[in-house]
């Protein structure tokens, strides 16, 4: 009974969405406050029913109830029951319901912070929630449909895919859909202000910090995918450009364009139309990466769902929500005007670049994505581009964004004076010079991107801490200046310097990464990066649902013991999938890191691939960095203190403001 | 005005770099019986797939330098590599190799790849085993690749 009473929920919540959309638009549209009210506790009594709902399939899974068949897809009584807890979202139906749980989550969150906001405007917000919600319920009870039973039950379940046993899977998909979920509060403030007819500076003020902490999320989620990608699939790459990491890093790159752009339509009210398209974009590329990742139209090695039935239905929800929300556009597009003027050196110009360039490195991502399945679709063959193509394509776009980041926040809003720009950027200007001659002197036969990465590291350094220095420059007192300084900017400044972190990591790794496949014997030994890598042989152990080959690799530099590394190779009981497990030695400046490949005839020899990874932890620290600095800019006390003024000044004149 | 032009200026730059990029590195995919008729090129990488034919598999004494054959059930051709071999590598499972294939007909494979879960086929590795033969009941490439 109890998986019928989560079907039953889902039903209600369904019915829930429904009366929070139509009574949360009809009444701002019609200016009827009882309807809106109606929507708020709609808001609260689908949040209430979605989390019954997910409360009951997590207890599906504690409790071992194979005759849920998501439950005996997924999960095995010899499961730890942590991992059962996670594979609630481990395949489509559960991560549906954990997408549809997180919007609920965050609608419920406007409902609670946006009580400043004005009435019809916030109630016009949770109605475009309230479709999109019901949508996606709607999918889930049409075609996906987490509580089917299965007669007769199994006795045993089928296990959860051995790769997704891991504190990676536990908490990556819940923050990457965090991410995902969360642009749809940007869409929606942005398809509630088109519906509304009022696009200023005020509207791109109130989506800010929702903005920048699903942009904070889904940082988080993709450096951790990254993260987990590197130690779990055994290969010691950070990133493959594989279509479902794609699918995730659309909606980034497009999130990373609208925090800018919104930066200008706030401050300066210009570039409004290009604000409310790349909010629209920006969730429209999220459904399109719950799209890739859970049809199963890809061939890649995270689409674990393949049912095109599903397929279709979300190619019609994006078809729908692209295109409902293109037509809002068309219809009120008219009412959009942008004032306010700048120069060619400002600011504003700066900000445009950068999203052209963001815009731009979305688009190839999208082609390399989808290009190959539209030709497949369309029976022309089966090609496929790899990461040379990205490669490629995305150097020449990074280069010059990563320039003008170290610039446009030197620069004034409206306009800039070539020389005082100038005059403010030499010192950076000579201490990347100085960066690029040492690169070159210490890398005596690099290539040359090594010495631009580097380069452009400092640059972005140097110039974001010089922003700070210019901030207390001419201030009497300075620690007491320090402490005025907005937390927005420290949250930009720290964003920066992550990216000039997250540039030297991927350099280095790049250039001066060691990796040998190697054909060793117990007590062979090999040299490489400085170190002795020395194999001692293989012996079984045993582990709660798996058995395993455990290598012991002895790392000496200097003759000294610097790490003992245990690389296996797990059989897991049910699935019988071998996998391989890395054996890491982690640290600041350098990873240690040797995987076990199969036995050799002959010997006792074993094939192991031996890594040495320079600042690789680099790469999701200056992740983690910019994920940091977009949650400081999301708490700025500013906008909530800008809110509350407004609203004192609408109530001061005695008007409504809609 | 001259903001759009020098906008349009880069965006139209990196389009033309975008569609460059991808042309050249585009890499099409080949079944045994097609790299068999000599549709595949010589001397430029593609991608063969298939599964690895029983019995060829091959390690060398020395070194990590491996031998196998991809098979549609039709045609088989011969696959040298060296380096390690996936988790999911052996006989009769669906790989996917890219590499280049030498005059003699051999493809020196720079990287062998087989997907991570046992179940699941590469759907062009099912396509090309469907009109090699390999596969005769088309339900039964359903239920291998469905999961």
């Amino acid at each position: 009974m109890i998986p019928e009473a989560g079907h039953f929920a889902l039903i209600l919540a369904l019915t829930m969405a429904l009366a929070q959309a139509g009574f949360a638009l009809c009444g701002a549209w019609r200016g009827r406050v009882r309807w809106m009210q109606v929507a708020d506790s709609a808001v609260t009594g689908q949040l209430f029913f979605v989390t019954v709902a997910f409360g009951v399939l997590a207890w599906s899974f504690y409790s071992n109830d194979f005759s849920v068949a998501y439950v005996a897809e997924n999960s095995n009584s010899h499961l730890p029951w942590f991992y059962r807890l996670a594979a609630v979202w481990g395949a489509h139906e559960g991560s549906l319901l954990l997408w549809v749980l997180i919007l609920c989550v965050w609608t419920m969150a406007v409902e609670l912070f946006s009580s400043e906001l004005p009435e019809a405007f916030r109630a016009r917000v949770l109605g475009v929630m309230g479709i999109v919600s019901a949508a996606f319920l709607l999918f889930m009870l049409a075609t996906s449909n987490p509580f089917t039973r299965l007669f007769p039950a199994p006795m045993e379940g089928r296990d959860l895919n051995p790769l997704l046993q891991d504190f990676g899977l536990i908490a990556h998909p819940p923050m990457l859909y965090m991410g995902y979920v969360g642009f749809s509060v940007a869409f929606s403030f942005a398809v509630a202000a088109l519906l509304g007819g009022r696009l200023d500076a005020a509207w791109a003020r109130w989506s800010r910090p929702w903005t920048l902490a699903a942009w904070t999320f889904l940082t988080v989620g993709i450096a951790m995918g990254s993260w987990w990608a590197y130690y779990e699939l055994g290969w010691g790459g950070w990133w493959f450009w594989d279509p479902v990491e794609n699918a995730s890093f659309m909606p980034w790159l497009a999130g990373t364009a609208l925090i800018h752009s919104l930066a200008v339509t706030e401050k300066r009210g210009v570039l409004k139309s290009w604000t409310v398209l790349l909010a629209i974009f920006a969730f429209s590329l999220s459904l399109l990466g719950t799209f890739i990742v859970r049809s199963g139209v890809l061939n890649s090695v995270h689409a674990f769902a393949t049912d095109p039935q599903r397929g279709v239905f979300v190619l019609v929800l994006l078809a729908l929500v692209v295109g409902g929300s293109l037509a809002v556009y068309a219809w009120r597009a008219p009412l959009i005007r942008s004032r306010g003027r700048f120069d060619l050196l400002s600011r504003e110009t700066m900000l445009l670049f950068n999203n052209a360039m963001l815009a731009v490195a979305a688009v190839t991502v999208l082609l390399g994505t989808l290009y190959p399945l539209i030709v497949d679709a369309m029976g022309l063959g089966k090609i496929s581009v790899g990461s040379p193509y990205y490669n490629m394509v995305f150097v020449p776009i990074m280069v010059p964004l990563l320039v003008l980041a170290g610039i446009g926040p030197m620069v004034r809003w409206k306009v800039q004076g070539a020389g005082a720009l100038a005059r403010k950027l030499r010192a950076a200007l000579l201490a990347s010079g100085v960066a690029a001659v040492v690169a070159l002197w210490w890398i005596v036969n690099t290539s040359p991107e090594a010495v631009l990465g580097l380069t452009l590291a400092v640059w972005i350094a140097w110039t974001s801490l010089q922003g700070v220095f210019e901030r207390l420059r001419h201030k009497s007192r300075p620690v007491r200046a320090l402490r005025q300084i907005p937390r927005g900017f420290w949250g930009m400044t720290l964003a920066h310097l992550g990216i000039a972190v997250f540039v030297a990591g991927v350099t280095v790794v790049s250039t001066f990464g060691v990796k040998s496949d190697l054909r060793m014997a117990p007590g062979d030994s090999f040299d490489a990066a400085g170190y002795t890598w020395r194999f001692g042989g293989v012996h079984p152990v045993e582990g709660p649902n798996y058995t395993a080959q455990e290598g012991s690799v002895t790392v000496l530099r200097d003759s000294t013991v610097v790490a003992r590394l245990r690389p296996q190779k797990r059989t897991y009981l049910v699935q019988r999938n071998p996998t391989t497990e890395a054996g890491i030695e982690a640290g600041v400046f350098r990873d240690l890191y040797v995987s076990l490949g199969e036995r050799l005839p002959g010997d006792g020899a074993w094939s192991l691939r031996v890594q040495y990874k320079p600042l690789v932890r680099w790469i999701w620290f200056g992740a983690l960095m910019m994920a940091v600095g977009g949650a400081l800019g999301a708490t700025d006390p500013r906008y909530r203190k800008l809110l509350a003024r407004e609203r004192a000044a609408a109530d001061g004149r005695g008007e409504v403001t809609v | 005005m001259w903001l759009v032009g020098l906008i349009v200026l880069g965006v139209g730059a990196s389009v033309a770099l975008t569609v460059s990029a991808f042309r050249r590195n585009m890499m099409f995919f080949y079944s045994p019986t097609q790299v068999a008729r000599g549709e595949a090129p010589v001397g430029y990488p593609f991608r063969l797939g298939g599964l690895v034919g029983n019995g060829t598999v091959k390690r060398g004494q020395q070194g990590l330098a491996v031998r196998f054959a991809i098979t549609d059930g039709r045609q088989s051709i011969p696959v040298t590599y060296k380096g390690l071999l996936p988790d999911l590598f052996r006989e009769g499972q669906g790989v996917v190799v890219r590499g280049n294939l030498s005059p003699s007909g051999v493809l020196n494979a720079s990287e062998v790849l087989a997907k991570h879960d046992a179940k699941y086929m590469p759907p062009e590795v099912q396509d090309a085993l469907k009109k090699g033969g390999a596969i005769s009941n088309p339900h039964a490439g359903e239920t291998v690749g469905a999961r």
